[in-house]
């Protein structure tokens, strides 16, 4: 296969600037030479590469839109790249990242107290400390508002209980971000790995996200100081602004894998011969659906880059994020299918990339919000009528 | 140590390259471009020098605007700063190292390094004489295929790597120039926290020398090369068979 130089018809890259480039360029090198060497047999394995964890840190990848604490400080269209670059290598990394930036990060950045930023951020920017982040439930997923797991006051002290499920890094983690129900509404904790009545365990038989460690958390009166609290974080609204982070840079990342199956394909149906030993390339059928992925990479590229000109601004909100987040998922599952199809038996083997991401983006379009429910934020925005119930 | 480090930006590897309309040049509005690769080498080892003994490490190239990202690597890895001397039209192509080194030349005047470093030679052109040229112009001595610098108080001591596996140590007074191998330790990457303190560093426009453009070598023209498609068998025993193809793959296909 050629070297991978991504996709760029619509002359795209004329707006970005030369350091935006360098980000691209040198995360794309990092994950040349560092991920696709081995990322398949991590598929393979279902194993997380955390040999890797220590280089993203000096990378800058972990928390790269962060400021302070020895976080990169990069603007969020340069985080955006970063993101769709990882998640070229695979979506398992890209989630590592999100995970640890948006959902661990962000959170005790924006909410956390100055002893909690001091002692935890720039451990987890260096990767020496993983974070997870605790909010799905095996009864509440779309609807995160109606969790169970509680926490309840005791003196200087709070008490956990309740389960947490499909969390990624969940196993891995010295410090979880735990959502739970007070008698004040929802509040966010911080727990660290080996605290009495903490338990993890991972989720195996995945056929999705095989590069990443996805785990349950379960509380049993676990009693952590009022000092883990994230003092900034009150009700469910805080929790969801750390979602929006993250489906930010997801709405980014799918990129990565739709422009690798695209160039794939592209180049495949250029190689592979069919009927009079023509390339399948020559088809109208196989140009339709070339030209459908191009045409869809294009748009999604510049919805990223126009959110992410907008983030810089401050004029980013969760309702454009749920438009991001949706269309650029959907639209790189597509690619790949299509990719996947074009490549006919081929497409099945993990020689080629396509049906890896394929799988992965499967998940991605269930998690951080389902496609369904950023339909639902959109069409609220647009009615003013929530439909969710 | 003061060390200038003289990179060129040249198209991105593995892209198709095609001759423009005129067949003067090539089409450069479908390339992207980059850093040299044996100046990426030069430039690493600047880097692991002032890492050891400390300096500055000032990286330069001459050619049209697009060099300045090439600079922006550069102090992304760790250059203090960057000097682009702006030329354009041929003068730009780096095509006659002639002229380059003239170029060159006056940036190191102003300098005054006592170490000029540059690749090999670049991956367009090829023609391994800028630093060479430089050197004669400056009359300051050089070694050419670097591949180890021990820096000495007034003189540098570098191993050179000669054909078929026989290195030459060699001691050279200073200030000298330096051509390095490429391969011979690992790049280092542009961090994400280098290319924001990148940001805040300078990179100095210098105006070139007015009897430094023109002249010297003349372009005349672009050809493809012709494509031919030939079957050759191969005879003998499967191990000579073998032995003949990995011949070929290396010395004809040079893909190995
Ligand atoms: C690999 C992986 C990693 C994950 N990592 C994390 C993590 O780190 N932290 C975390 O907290 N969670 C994580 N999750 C959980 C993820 O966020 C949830 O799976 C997601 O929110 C969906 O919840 P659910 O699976 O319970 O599906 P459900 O909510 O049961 O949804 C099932 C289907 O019903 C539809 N549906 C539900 N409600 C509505 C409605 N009102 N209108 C229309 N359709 C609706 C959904 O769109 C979907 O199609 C992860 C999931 C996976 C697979």
């Amino acid at each position: 296969m050629a070297a991978y130089h991504g996709f760029d018809y619509l002359l795209v890259d004329s707006q970005l600037s030369d350091e935006e480039k360098l980000v691209r360029q040198t995360t794309r090198q990092w994950v040349e030479d560092r991920v696709i060497p081995v990322i398949k047999d991590c598929y393979n394995e279902g194993r997380f590469p955390s040999e890797l964890i220590p280089e993203m840190g000096e990378m800058g990848f972990l928390g790269a839109n962060l400021e302070g604490y020895g976080a990169a400080g990069m603007t969020n269209v340069e985080y955006g790249l970063i993101m769709q670059e990882l998640e070229r290598g695979d979506s398992g990394l890209r989630s590592f990242a999100s995970v640890q930036g948006a959902l661990v990060m962000y959170p005790i950045f924006t909410f956390g107290s100055d002893e909690q930023k001091n002692k935890y951020l720039p451990k987890l920017a260096t990767g020496e400390l993983i974070g997870c982040f605790g909010l799905t439930e095996p009864g509440f997923g779309s609807n995160p508002g109606g969790m169970t797991t509680t926490a309840v006051r005791d003196g200087d002290s709070w008490v956990l209980n309740g389960e947490k499920t499909w969390i990624t890094n969940g196993t891995v983690s010295h410090v979880a971000v735990v959502w739970a129900r007070t008698s004040e509404g929802i509040r966010g904790f911080l727990v660290e790995k080996g605290t009495p009545g903490y338990r993890t365990s991972d989720i195996h038989g995945k056929l999705s996200m095989r590069a990443s460690v996805t785990s349950s958390l379960s509380f049993s009166d676990c009693r952590i100081p009022d000092s883990m609290r994230l003092p900034g974080a009150a009700g469910l609204k805080a929790a969801l602004s750390c979602l929006s982070q993250a489906r930010y840079g997801i709405g980014w990342g799918v990129l990565g894998p739709a422009m690798e199956c695209i160039e794939v394909a592209r180049q495949y149906s250029i190689e592979r011969k069919q009927f009079d030993n023509r390339p399948i390339a020559s088809h109208q059928l196989v140009q339709e659906k070339l030209a459908w992925m191009a045409t869809e990479i294009t748009k999604g590229q510049l919805l990223a880059l126009h959110c992410g000109r907008l983030k810089d601004q401050g004029r980013l909100d969760f309702a454009h994020i749920s438009m991001l987040k949706r269309n650029n998922v959907a639209i790189a599952l597509e690619c790949a299918r299509l990719a996947r199809d074009l490549l006919g038996a081929n497409g099945i083997v993990d020689d080629y990339p396509v049906m890896r991401h394929l799988c992965n983006l499967e998940t991605v379009k269930t998690y951080e919000g389902t496609d369904h429910i950023h339909a639902l934020v959109i069409g609220e925005r647009l009615t003013g009528v929530a439909a969710y119930k | 140590m003061k060390i200038l480090v003289a990179l060129k930006q040249v198209p991105a590897r593995d892209l198709p390259v095609e001759a423009d309309a005129a067949r003067a040049w090539i089409d450069e509005s479908s390339l992207s471009h980059e850093m040299n690769e044996p100046d990426a080498y030069a430039l690493e080892a600047a880097l692991q020098l002032k890492e050891s003994s400390g300096g500055e490490v000032v990286a330069v190239s001459a050619g049209q605007a697009r060099v300045q990202s090439a600079l922006r690597e550069a102090l992304a890895k760790g250059a203090d700063r960057a000097i682009h001397i702006q030329v354009e039209g041929e003068a730009a192509r780096g095509t006659d190292p002639s002229i380059t080194a003239k170029l060159l030349e006056a940036a190191v005047r102003e300098e005054q390094p006592q170490l000029v470093l540059t690749g090999l030679q670049s991956d367009d052109t090829g023609s391994g004489q800028t630093g060479v040229i430089l050197a004669a112009r400056l009359g300051w001595p050089h070694a050419t295929l670097v591949v180890a610098i021990e820096p000495g108080p007034d003189s540098v001591r570098v191993k050179r790597e000669l054909e078929a596996g026989w290195f030459q140590h060699v001691t050279l007074p200073l200030p000298a120039v330096l051509t390095i191998q490429s391969g011979i330790s690992r790049l280092r990457y542009a961090t994400l926290m280098g290319i924001k303190r990148a940001k805040t560093k300078e990179i100095r426009l210098m105006e070139p020398p007015a009897d430094a453009v023109g002249g010297g070598l003349r372009l005349t023209g672009l050809a493809e090369p012709r494509r031919q498609r030939q079957t050759q068998f191969l005879e003998g025993s499967p191990a000579e068979q073998a032995a003949q193809l990995v011949e070929k793959l290396r010395f004809e296909a040079r893909v190995l």
